[in-house]
């Protein structure tokens, strides 16, 4: 393995599992995030040496957002319109923990799926922008060089995906009053 | 009503201020209830968000699709690279498509000199997307040039550091991870003596993060190996185990993405293999080692 390959390995590589997630995030459906993130990565590759020590979850991330548009224009040219995709049914294993809990699993998997549902009902940008922050852990500079828009906007929509998630978690869980704790 | 101050706590949550800001955010904050609920919702949004959220990871397949992709990749830049003596030596069947791979992929718009054989592909294969055209372009002679590289340059220059990662990238398949379901080191242990040929240190590192979540036996080394697994933040941790063959076990190194980390205990040889971290892998086997 040549010595570029095996930077690109130990820097990006450890970050697919992270642009996987983005990518179902924006677009949702398994198999065009597929797509997107094979692209993405290998678009990463060819654009390895402008890395250059910058944050590279973040720099992988912003591709990955670049590769997802222009997915998005090209299906829109050819006026595509994908099936709405049922998540759970082909879908079973990648929404599936991969460790099971030994306790209370199917409580947690049924407020799983609530939450899921709840996350996709999110706008895109107020989605992302969420889980960019809560599950992937990048500070406000980060998400805002990931979705190109300034920290004041990454604010603003943090704060109102934030307020809706909490105000449509407290619907759901009315009439269940164990589902928050 | 939104208190002024709202994004500002939104911030301090975020910890996204400095220590002076911080403070005057505190002041704030002992007497504005309205934030003081906000401060409680962010941090419920948040537990919610981190309990209940599945981290997905990528499925195997793909993983296996992009790395392979890469190899591709990697293999038609050697051969830009290295250029005109690879042109010259293959043999001119094999020297053309391997041109117009590269054309396709690096100067696209290079005029094109003489109709080329691919041209009488029917039209219908030239409507995949770009990337798919571009590999298949590459395909015929980077395949060979492929097998060459790959023989001068072996990629997985120790045939167990391919076996460690195949079993680990395996074990992420559904319901392949793991044999015994147990976070009890007392039900683990024992479990492998009936299953295995040997018997590894199996221990529960949950305050430290590391939480014990069961055993599998994987063949690895020509032996039925131990396989205990941890799980650490949204990662699997696969700690293998095999009798030692007597030999220098390889260095700690990362392949696909996925760390591995060796060292020998009794006459035991382990291997920690996960996509975490190296500073959170490294810390699972300093503990392992105690």
């Amino acid at each position: 393995m040549d010595e570029r390959r095996a930077r690109f390995e130990a820097e990006v590589l450890p970050h697919l599992d992270a642009a996987y997630r983005f990518a179902r995030w924006l677009s949702y459906t398994p198999g065009d995030a597929d797509d997107v993130v094979q692209e993405a990565i290998l678009r990463a590759f060819r654009a390895f040496d402008t890395l250059r020590g910058s944050d590279a979850k973040a720099w992988l991330l912003a591709i990955v957002r670049n590769c997802h548009w222009t997915a998005v224009k090209q299906q829109q040219r050819r006026a595509f319109v994908p099936l709405p995709e049922e998540n759970d049914a082909q879908d079973g294993y990648a929404m599936t923990a991969t460790t099971p809990d030994p306790e209370d699993v199917s409580i947690r998997r049924d407020e799983q799926r609530t939450l899921e549902r709840l996350i996709a009902a999110l706008p895109e940008e107020h989605r992302t922008v969420l889980m960019l922050r809560e599950i992937e852990e990048m500070d406000y500079r980060q998400i805002a060089e990931v979705t190109k828009v300034p920290i004041g906007t990454v604010m603003s929509r943090l704060a109102r995906s934030r307020a809706a998630l909490k105000a449509r978690w407290l619907r759901e869980a009315e009439g269940e009053p164990n589902a928050v704790r | 009503m939104r208190c002024a101050e709202s994004l500002r706590v939104q911030a301090y949550f975020d910890a996204e201020v400095d220590a002076v800001s911080a403070a005057d955010i505190e002041r704030h904050l002992e007497h504005c209830a309205g934030c003081r609920a906000l401060l409680q919702d962010l941090e419920q949004v948040r537990t919610v968000l981190r309990r209940d959220s599945v981290y997905v990871r990528t499925p195997p397949l793909l993983r296996a699709k992009i790395i392979s992709a890469l190899d591709l990749e990697s293999a038609a830049e050697t051969q830009v690279a290295e250029g005109a003596p690879a042109a010259e030596g293959a043999p001119a069947a094999e020297g053309a498509p391997a041109a117009e791979g590269s054309a396709q992929s690096r100067v696209a718009a290079l005029p094109r000199a003489a109709p080329r054989p691919s041209e009488r592909i029917p039209p219908k294969r030239r409507m995949r997307p770009f990337w798919l055209g571009a590999f298949s372009g590459v395909g015929g002679a980077a395949v060979a040039a492929t097998f060459a590289f790959l023989l001068l340059v072996p990629r997985f220059t120790n045939p167990l550091l391919d076996e460690l990662v195949s079993a680990h990238v395996r074990s992420l398949m559904p319901s392949h991870l793991i044999d015994v379901v147990s976070t009890d080191k007392h039900t683990v242990k024992p479990w492998f003596a009936g299953h295995a040929d040997v018997s590894p240190v199996v221990a529960d590192f949950e305050p430290q993060g590391y939480r014990l979540v069961g055993g599998r036996v994987d063949y690895l080394e020509h032996q039925r190996s131990a396989v205990v697994v941890y799980q650490h933040g949204a990662h699997v941790i696969n700690v293998f185990s095999w009798g030692g063959q007597g030999r220098a076990l390889p260095a700690d190194v990362t392949r696909s993405g996925y760390h591995l980390a060796f060292w020998k205990a009794g006459d035991l040889e382990y291997c920690a293999v996960s996509d975490t971290g190296w500073d959170e892998l490294l810390g699972l086997v300093r503990l392992l080692k105690e």
